[in-house]
């Protein structure tokens, strides 16, 4: 890595030695810092989900050598209308299922069992921890941790965030909840679902405690962030800089952090009283000691809606920006797009009902859940027409980020709409824990979420590395992964709908009654595959433009956004002069950037900037 | 905290435009000015704050289902709880909020040795505290009052109040006045063995669940706090503070408000129930 620029010493060669890392106080190398955890955590998580997509292809590529054909299926999947009796737990009686009568059943019925990837019992813990790392671990901190914890300062025009220390604590937890993580692991493991459902968590002999106080202290480092964000957003904007000349990547940010700090404690206090409940008997949740089950499910989605949308909310923010730079054009409805973002992070309080209709939650309280979900989807669109506004007579440049800007577009509209299906009441009490749901939230939180983090990623990768990526393998790795994801998830919504229960080690026994689901899962199977040859060629574009990329200008993409009005990678205190903004400056207004052929970078400065 | 930008030697530097005007070291460098870091401080205590509230929402609301749904529990357990050591904890705790403001005003003021010794009291306040708590949980301990999953409440060690349990009967539903009730002078006390064994509700290790989670959530929450005064007062030992910089102080002693304001919606709901 060759540094050849005049400029002052950037952040990266400030200072030297490992400790100058673990223990910085820099925001910059904080969010490297949580890139790299975050990334290795999704490779984990990956080969977790590549395992799970391996095992679910095997019955289907071995029926019919089988005689078990001849058999009739011995019913339908019981989850598929959750009757009210066993709806109180319908994760856990699908996890029994996987874990003691599908794989009983399978070996009377048929001759010759296939020989399947995994054992019941490691198909459990494998499809929970792929869970459990992908939320805790990567989604969830994902885009306001690893890239936010970048930018923010940046796009404020500020030093750092307002709590350095507590931003470094912040990212220690996130590494002891990891170590949680791995502990579990290695320890025995866990198959509850991501969910910690009770009874079955206080009752199953894998590692519920260490998982829990595992998201625990995960939980604790998002609230610290929230908190940090929070008070960034208030107390360090630039001069000049009113809230409404905030970029929007800012605004879903500080939306977020409201959400992360109103609904992670809840989270908190569940999963210490699961604990408590293994540890001492405790009996809040435990029905054999006059504990409510249902109860912990409240609880756990009072937090976990909401988290959707910590989830969703900065993908959202990074989607702005994309859409307005490249389409050279000012955003579409600012106010609008900033406002529908708190409006989303006050209205996901009200809707956490919807996941339990199953649960034997009343009737009046289920239609009032199902309509006041239905109220979230409005905000949403509001977002997703301005950013189609926003595009209409652009001149769309195809850069890479703007690739994952386009594909979010498409997959979050999917995963948005199929949203519908399952907020209605009635259609959810036939889909709820099928396939369809899986898809659904793969659609949202991998096609939205982690597609949204891979286009953020690349945006501000110049920013961050200093460093141009190459745009034919960005491009080619974007459209791997927007057809892998497709073809994964797409089968599972027809899979889903007609019956295919989620969270089943083995369906063989459904392919006498559905022939076709056969073929979806292989398809589902073959575009996972396809979706992790995306992530390879990702790394290998992002490695490449470490080793060989062309160094990058202060301002690649033409943004008027705070962030490129500095040096790329920015020196430690980020400006060499803090930003003094004018009246008349506007984040989305591009025209005074006028693109330079010699230099490949945009040239000028944004109206309005001293 | 107007009046800081007037006093502070340094807060005007804050409309300089370079970067680099003097900082006195109390100042972090990202901030302009002493009071652009108090604000941020005091911004972001009143947000954690929020998070302690939610944190102990969950249980609170808890209480709420369970006492919704088994009132009769609610009524017959609480007389196992001490009033008496109840109000002298919740009167210990008031005080300790008064030192700690006294406390939060003397730094203000930049008197060193008055903060100290408002910062020591509250600090002893905060032990008496965990004192009597012990005292309380050792009883419960003594007579198996425990959570759901100990719960085996024998009554063998009550040797006092017969006629207090013999009001006691049919509390299940009518809560009849007990003697421990209208005279705080007779300790209160177990109901002999026939009253826990045969008229007691189902379910009272529900209560006790709610009992230890809350209180011992509120425990572990003064335990933090006398970690946070101590380390205050290692910084007003060692001369920390003064007139323009006593964030920490006004922080803790944020904390430690509402500490004493959980306790005080803990101690009637649990131990004076009707
Ligand atoms: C228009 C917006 C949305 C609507 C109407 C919606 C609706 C729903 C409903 C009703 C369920 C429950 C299905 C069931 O249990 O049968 C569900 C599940 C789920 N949703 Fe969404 N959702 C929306 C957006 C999102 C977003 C943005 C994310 C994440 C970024 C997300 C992640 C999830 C997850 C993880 C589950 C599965 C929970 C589980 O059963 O383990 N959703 N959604
Ligand atoms: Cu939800």
């Amino acid at each position: 890595m060759d540094h050849s620029s005049s400029a002052p010493v950037d952040y990266l060669h400030a200072d030297r030695g490992i400790r100058s890392w673990i223990f910085t106080l820099d925001h910059k190398r904080i969010g490297v810092m949580y890139l790299v955890g975050i990334a290795a955590s999704l490779v984990l998580g990956g080969l977790f989900a590549l395992a799970i997509r391996t095992h679910l292809a095997i019955p289907a590529l071995t029926h019919g050598t089988t005689p078990a054909a001849s058999v009739p299926a011995v019913g339908e999947p019981a989850a598929v209308a959750a009757p009210e009796a066993a709806a109180v737990q319908a994760d856990a009686a699908a996890g029994l299922a996987a874990e003691g009568q599908a794989p009983t059943a399978a070996s009377t019925l048929q001759e010759t069992p296939p020989r399947y990837l995994l054992t019941p019992r490691q198909y459990n813990r494998v499809f929970t921890l792929h869970g459990a790392i992908m939320i805790f671990l990567v989604i969830i901190p994902g885009i306001p941790a690893a890239l936010g914890n970048f930018v923010l300062p940046l796009m404020l025009g500020a030093k750092d965030v307002a709590f350095p220390r507590l931003n470094l604590a912040s990212f220690h937890l996130w590494v002891i909840g990891a170590v949680f993580f791995l502990a579990v692991l290695f320890t025995g493991g866990l198959d509850t679902g991501w969910t910690f459902y009770t009874p079955y968590s206080t009752t199953t002999d894998t590692r519920v405690v260490t998982a829990a106080l595992g998201a625990f202290i995960l939980g604790f480092s998002s609230i610290f962030t929230g908190i940090n964000f929070i008070a960034t957003v208030h107390m360090l904007r630039a001069r000049g800089m009113s809230w409404f000349k905030m970029p929007l990547f800012v605004w879903s940010l500080y939306a977020t952090a409201v959400i992360q700090v109103l609904a992670t404690p809840v989270l908190g206090i569940t999963l210490l009283l699961v604990a408590a409940e293994r540890i001492f008997g405790l009996g809040i949740f435990d029905p054999k000691l006059g504990g409510d089950p249902v109860l912990f499910q409240h609880f756990f989605w009072f937090y976990s809606h909401p988290a959707v949308y910590i989830m969703i909310l900065p993908g959202m923010g990074v989607v702005s920006e994309s859409i307005s730079t490249f389409s050279r054009k000012h955003i579409f409805g600012y106010r609008f797009i900033a406002f529908s973002s708190v409006a989303i992070a006050l209205l996901g309080f009200l809707v956490w009902g919807h996941h339990m209709f199953t649960s034997g939650q009343s009737r009046l309280a289920g239609m009032i859940f199902s309509a006041l979900t239905f109220s979230v989807s409005i905000p949403s669109a509001i977002k997703v027409f301005n950013w189609l506004a926003t595009m209409y007579k652009g001149s769309i440049s195809l850069q890479t980020p703007m690739c994952y800007a386009l594909a979010f577009l498409f997959l979050f509209g999917i995963g948005g709409l199929t949203g519908l299906f399952l907020g209605a009441l009635s259609t959810d009490v036939h889909l709820h824990d099928t396939y369809f749901v899986v898809a659904h939230f793969h659609y949202v939180m991998f096609g939205g979420t982690l597609v949204a983090f891979l286009g953020g990623l690349h945006y501000w990768w110049p920013k961050m590395t200093g460093k141009m990526f190459d745009e034919t393998l960005g491009r080619l790795g974007a459209l791997a992964i927007f057809l892998g994801l497709n073809l994964t998830f797409f089968p599972q919504f027809v899979l889903g709908s007609r019956g295919m229960p989620r969270r089943y080690f083995d369906y063989s026994l459904l392919l006498d009654r559905h022939p076709e689901f056969a073929g979806l899962n292989v398809l589902s199977t073959a575009g996972a595959f396809l979706t992790g040859l995306g992530f390879v060629i990702v790394v290998i574009c992002l490695a490449h433009s470490l080793w060989r990329g062309r160094p990058a200008p202060a301002n690649p993409w033409g943004a008027a956004t705070l962030e490129w009005q500095t040096s790329s990678p920015p020196p430690k205190e980020n400006f060499l002069r803090p930003p003094v903004l004018s009246e008349s400056y506007d984040p989305y207004y591009l025209d005074d950037l006028e693109y330079d052929d010699k230099t490949g970078a945009y040239a000028g400065v944004p109206l309005g900037l001293a | 905290m107007n009046d800081l930008t007037a006093l502070a030697p340094h807060g005007v530097s804050a409309q300089s435009e370079q970067g680099h005007h003097p900082h006195p070291d109390y100042v972090a460098h990202h901030f302009d000015s002493a009071e652009q870091q108090f604000d941020a401080g005091k911004l972001g205590v009143w947000v954690f704050l929020v998070t302690e509230i939610l944190f102990f929402s969950g249980l609170f609301c808890a209480y709420a289902v369970y006492r919704g749904n088994h009132p009769e529990v609610f009524v017959y357990a609480h007389h196992f709880l001490d009033k008496n050591l109840g109000a002298l904890n919740t009167a210990v705790l008031i005080f300790s909020s008064l030192t700690m403001a006294l406390a939060v005003r003397a730094a203000q003021l930049e008197q060193r040795r008055a903060l100290i010794a408002f910062l020591l009291v509250t600090l002893l306040c905060a032990f008496v505290f965990l004192g009597v708590k012990y005292v309380e949980y050792r009883q419960k301990w003594e007579h198996g009052l425990l959570w759901a999953g100990r719960y085996h409440a024998t009554g063998q060690e009550s040797n006092h109040g017969p006629e207090a349990a013999s009001a006691d009967r049919g509390a299940a539903v009518a809560a009849g006045p007990r003697a421990g009730e209208t005279t705080p002078a007779v300790p209160p006390e177990l109901p002999p063995e026939a009253t826990a064994s045969e008229d007691a509700p189902r379910l009272v290790g529900v209560f006790f669940s709610i009992y230890f989670a809350m209180t011992g959530l509120h425990a572990l929450h003064v335990i933090g706090g006398i970690g946070a005064v101590t380390w205050i007062l290692a910084r007003a030992v060692r001369g920390d503070f003064n007139r323009f910089y006593f964030g920490p102080v006004d922080y803790v002693g944020l904390y430690w408000h509402l500490v004493d304001l959980v306790w005080i919606f803990l101690f009637p709901l649990l131990y004076l129930i009707h």
